[in-house]
């Protein structure tokens, strides 16, 4: 079917607006390839249905819009956690602010650097992961990121990483448009953490490849950083195998834009598959959770479990959507998503789904929005618990159930001690 | 110590006038029970004390220590002294007891001009409280009144009030769905924290609750108001009769 006129015209002023970045053979092959995938699609526009939430334009448009710096006066995330720091600035790989990238039981490269080789194992996962994703829903941007990202990190676990990794953005330029692109290829038995955080750019168009492997484990935990004005759309795509373990959540504070795509495929028998998101927003906010998950395994585990605290006339949306396929038996798959709406003018858009070609299954879906719980709130403030903070207490005991998604302690405390400085700023 | 005067109060949603004029006193040291049928007040007279929202003050005044309490927000009611452990305590997923007891203490001791208490304190504390109402380390642990029998709901209310120690304590049926044996302890747990500067006002329907708690004095309450006041032998009396005797009698 051709692509409406309109489509076709945004797209190519998009394409028109960027440069594809030079590469070895591989890389060329896997953007060519991307960039007819982009061309074949046309990119998100308002009347898609899968955009009918969150409106596209300024993750399309040709140029970025313009985001204000934020200067963040708190301790960064994961300061208390010894882990190999990787800082890109406006998506530019900032050599002195970065560790060395040697880590045991790890192979880390740049992205910049392996596309420049004619061959280069990255090839077999490089774009292969989002190729698959793209059916049966199209995720265009993902595509386009495959095609133009100009860095990120190519990761091979081969054991127990030593530490975490940390990739650190920072936003240091109102107008910056960054395009990062992550491999990680974790064998069997692996395990890594990888830790994200930072605000990246004005506008930040980031994918993650993961292969894991049989039997290998793979911890993500990221913050997204308290620009206001940062727009971004990200996507997280991984394929699991057996009695693998994959665990990713997500805390988003502020963000005038942001769509996390997470696209998650259990292949092996026993795989286990986490995806979590906590946001907390305040006016100008637009949050966009959008996941699917498909079991073509037996016995396999999902939960999807996002939180949303929304005031001032912020925004939530939560498309997540669980397909059972034919001989995928025994499988477990919970979802919930849910919002607090702390006032009148906020707004939480949900369409749960499920998709269901197996019988033996235990499947569950449930999305609900609502405010403080008023009984709860006399009960706290009856007992000497001033109202401001007996609030705050009921918000986080809201997120708690996707905060305790996060396996590590410290990183769990971590993100609950962000959450509650967040609140604390908008004390009333 | 408490001290009621002409209070008069209505439901804000509706037209209806629930409190018709209540004279109160509860001197320190003192255990003052409150009994009535269904629907003569009793709960809203102790809302109404608690800072509650949907009900409106008309007239008369309530104060503690000379201090109007009427016009104070619940937490700073809670921090004057004030305690009410509820009919239906709530149950609220995500926060841990301990966490919700201890900020409540903290916050009290705030407002009052203390210091913070240390974490290893009040574990030390809320240990020592816990066993008088043979309640486990799990209960503690446990997010507040999640998961909690409705005996053990009530207990953790006696706990809140041996922790938080307040000045004036009003009961409001906590005797409701106890069995005998729950009843003992609560019992137990309240009677511990009788004290020549504390003032107790235990709302019920029935007497049993008062041959464990043992009350100086009995108000009974109808339609609004308090229509006999006695010792002792009123609840003997109610348990016997019923109401309807005394309603007669004062009518």
């Amino acid at each position: 079917m051709a692509l409406p006129q309109a489509k076709l015209d945004a797209t190519e002023a998009r394409l028109a607006s960027m440069q594809r970045p030079e590469g070895g053979a591989w890389a060329t092959a896997a953007r060519d390839a991307a960039l007819e995938r982009v061309r074949a699609m046309g990119l998100p526009h308002a009347r898609d249905e899968y955009w009918k939430f969150t409106k596209p334009d300024t993750l399309v448009s040709a140029d970025a819009p313009q985001a204000a710096l934020f200067e963040d006066d708190d301790a960064p995330a994961f300061d208390a956690t010894d882990r190999l720091k990787i800082v890109f600035v406006d998506g530019v790989f900032d050599a002195e602010a970065s560790d060395d990238l040697s880590l045991e039981g790890v192979t880390i490269e740049r992205l910049a650097d392996v596309a420049k080789a004619d061959i280069h194992w990255a090839r077999d996962l490089y774009g292969a992961l989002e190729t698959n994703g793209q059916t049966p829903v199209a995720r265009p941007l993902a595509a386009l990121n495959t095609a133009m990202a100009t860095d990120g990190v190519v990761i091979h676990v081969t054991g127990k990483a030593a530490k975490p990794v940390n990739l650190i953005y920072h936003h240091k330029s109102e107008s910056s448009d960054a395009i990062l692109h992550h491999v990680i290829k974790l064998d069997e038995g692996a395990e890594l953490t990888v830790l994200e955080n930072g605000p990246a750019a004005a506008r930040f168009n980031k994918a993650m490849e993961v292969d894991v492997a049989d039997t290998a484990r793979f911890n993500h935990v990221r913050t997204q950083g308290r620009d206001h004005e940062r727009r971004a759309v990200t996507h997280v795509f991984a394929r699991l195998g057996r009695e693998s373990v994959f665990k990713s959540f997500t805390m988003t504070a502020n963000g005038i834009l942001t769509r996390n795509e997470c696209v998650i495929e259990l292949t092996g028998d026993d795989a286990v598959a986490h995806v979590a998101g906590a946001c907390v927003g305040d006016g100008d906010f637009h949050h966009d959770d959008t996941v699917f998950i498909t079991h073509d395994a037996v016995n396999c585990e999902s939960r999807q479990v996002f939180k949303k605290v929304l005031r001032n006339g912020a925004v939530g949306v939560f498309q997540g959507k669980i397909l059972v396929k034919e001989g995928a038996q025994k499988t477990d798959g919970y979802q919930i998503s849910q919002s607090l709406l702390l006032d009148g003018d906020s707004e939480f858009l949900a369409k749960p789904e499920l998709e269901i070609y197996a019988d033996d299954v235990a499947c569950s879906h449930g999305s609900t929005s609502g405010a403080i719980d008023e009984e709860a709130l006399f009960y706290l403030r009856a007992r000497g618990v001033p109202k401001p903070i007996a609030t705050d207490l009921l918000t986080l005991a809201f997120l708690a159930e996707a905060v305790e998604e996060i396996e590590d302690e410290a990183l769990r405390s971590d993100m609950v001690e962000k959450l509650s400085g967040w609140l604390e700023r908008r004390r009333g | 110590m408490l001290e009621i005067k002409g209070l008069k109060v209505d439901l804000e949603d509706e037209e209806k006038t629930i409190l018709k004029g209540v004279d109160l006193t509860v001197e320190a040291g003192k255990v003052h029970a409150i009994m009535g049928p269904n629907g003569s007040g009793k709960s809203t007279l102790s809302y109404v004390l608690s800072g509650r929202d949907g009900y409106e003050v008309t007239g008369g005044t309530a104060t503690l220590d000379g201090e109007d309490i009427l016009d104070m927000e619940p937490e700073e009611r809670a921090a004057a002294g004030l305690f009410l452990a509820f009919q239906y305590p709530v149950e609220i997923p995500g926060v841990g007891n301990m966490t919700f007891m201890r900020t409540a203490l903290n916050a009290q001791r705030k407002a009052r001009g203390q210091e913070e208490i240390s974490a290893a304190d009040f574990l030390k504390l809320v240990r020592e409280k816990a066993a008088t109402l043979e309640m486990s380390n799990d209960m503690l642990k446990r997010p507040v009144n999640v998961g909690f029998s409705g005996g053990e709901k009530k207990r953790n209310e006696i706990l809140q009030m041996a922790v938080l120690e307040p000045k004036m304590c009003i009961l409001d049926e906590t005797d409701s769905g106890l069995d005998v044996d729950a009843m003992k302890l609560v019992s137990k747990g309240v009677n511990a924290l009788r004290d020549a500067g504390r003032g107790f006002l235990v709302i019920t329907h029935y007497q049993r609750l008062l041959d464990h708690i043992k009350p100086d004095v009995v108000h009974i309450m109808s339609d609004g108001r308090i229509i006999k006041t006695g010792g002792p032998e009123l609840a003997l009396e109610v348990e016997k009769n019923g109401y309807a005797d005394i309603k007669a009698e004062v009518a």
